[in-house]
């Protein structure tokens, strides 16, 4: 049983570190299109949509992350396997 | 995790059939366009009004949008842009409306979509190159080649899988969210995920599509 605790804190743990990189990416990525968007306000339209590319993409690793604390949580392929071997 | 009571899961069900909840949903958002559509094109006006002034807004932005990434000559590949935004965008907002459930949130709904942009990428690459097309996964140095085609092509492959998962993480996250936060505290406190939500089906669906875009440019531009 205590493979499920693992289990558990394998996933928040895993989904603390990875939205800690991402934030920190993140918000370098918009604090360089506030910088842009300060020194030239004319280009805001452009800045926009190449920073929300950028930020999905960004992104993208926190969702990793979460899908596989789902998978962890969820859908564990072990699960049958440890309790076959917790019922022996 | 999905909201406890789905209206056409309930319907299916009484109705003596099994079908998963991604299936009637989207055959849901597949009438919602239709009847839309239906609806806009029925009477066509030059001084458009009602339904045919809010498709139109629409339509005229998302070509302006497709033309000012992928040129003139990605105006052949708008049909196609155009419709897989216009399912992801009903599809993300009807997440908000309660007993109703985004198909979106299906890997498998996702992914029918990824593997589409990615099948047209290549086909559209052939169709503009023929065998030059090879060249794409070249690189710059030909003696490099071998490595890059390694390379090139695990980068191809990642494509519909970093596509599909972004949008299933975003749209199946939300309502895990909200489904949390609605067995915590019931009342309001589930509201400003819900004006979250809304932002993230937008941004979501801009992101899909442009990347769509920038794929299908990536294969109709020459190699460098």
């Amino acid at each position: 049983m205590e493979f499920f605790a693992w289990c558990v804190m394998a996933a928040g743990i895993g989904m603390g570190l990875g939205s800690f990189g991402t934030g920190i990416g993140q918000g370098l990525a918009i604090k360089s299109a506030v910088e842009g968007v300060a020194r030239n306000p004319g280009a805001s339209g452009k800045i926009l949509t190449t920073m929300m590319i950028g930020l999905a993409m960004v992104e993208s690793l926190a969702i990793y992350v979460f899908v596989v604390a789902m998978i962890i949580l969820f859908a564990n392929p072990f699960t049958e396997h440890v309790l076959q071997l917790v019922a022996k | 995790m999905t909201h406890p009571f789905l209206i056409l899961q309930w319907l299916v069900e009484k109705l003596h059939f099994n079908f998963g909840e991604h299936v009637t949903y989207t055959w849901f958002v597949m009438l919602v366009l239709i009847v839309l559509s239906w609806a806009t094109t029925r009477g066509l006006k030059m001084v458009p009004a009602g339904v045919q002034n809010v498709m139109e807004v629409f339509i005229d932005g998302l070509e302006n949008f497709v033309e000012e990434t992928m040129g003139p000559k990605g105006k052949a590949y708008f049909p196609l842009i155009a419709t897989i935004a216009l399912f992801i965008l009903v599809s993300n907002l009807m997440a908000l409306i309660p007993g109703f459930y985004p198909p979106t949130a299906n890997l498998n709904t996702n992914f029918a979509m990824a593997l589409t942009v990615f099948v047209m990428t290549h086909i559209v690459g052939i169709k503009e190159h023929g065998f030059g097309y090879l060249k794409h996964f070249m690189g710059p140095v030909l003696a490099l080649a071998p490595l890059m085609f390694i390379i090139e092509i695990i980068g191809h492959l990642a494509r519909p899988v970093s596509l599909s998962l972004r949008l299933f993480g975003n749209m199946y996250g939300h309502e895990i969210v909200l489904m949390i936060f609605l067995m915590l505290v019931p009342f309001l406190l589930p509201v400003p995920m819900m004006i979250m939500g809304v932002l993230v089906a937008l941004i979501q669906t801009f992101v899909f599509t442009l990347l769509a875009m920038i794929y299908i440019a990536g294969a109709i531009e020459e190699a460098h």
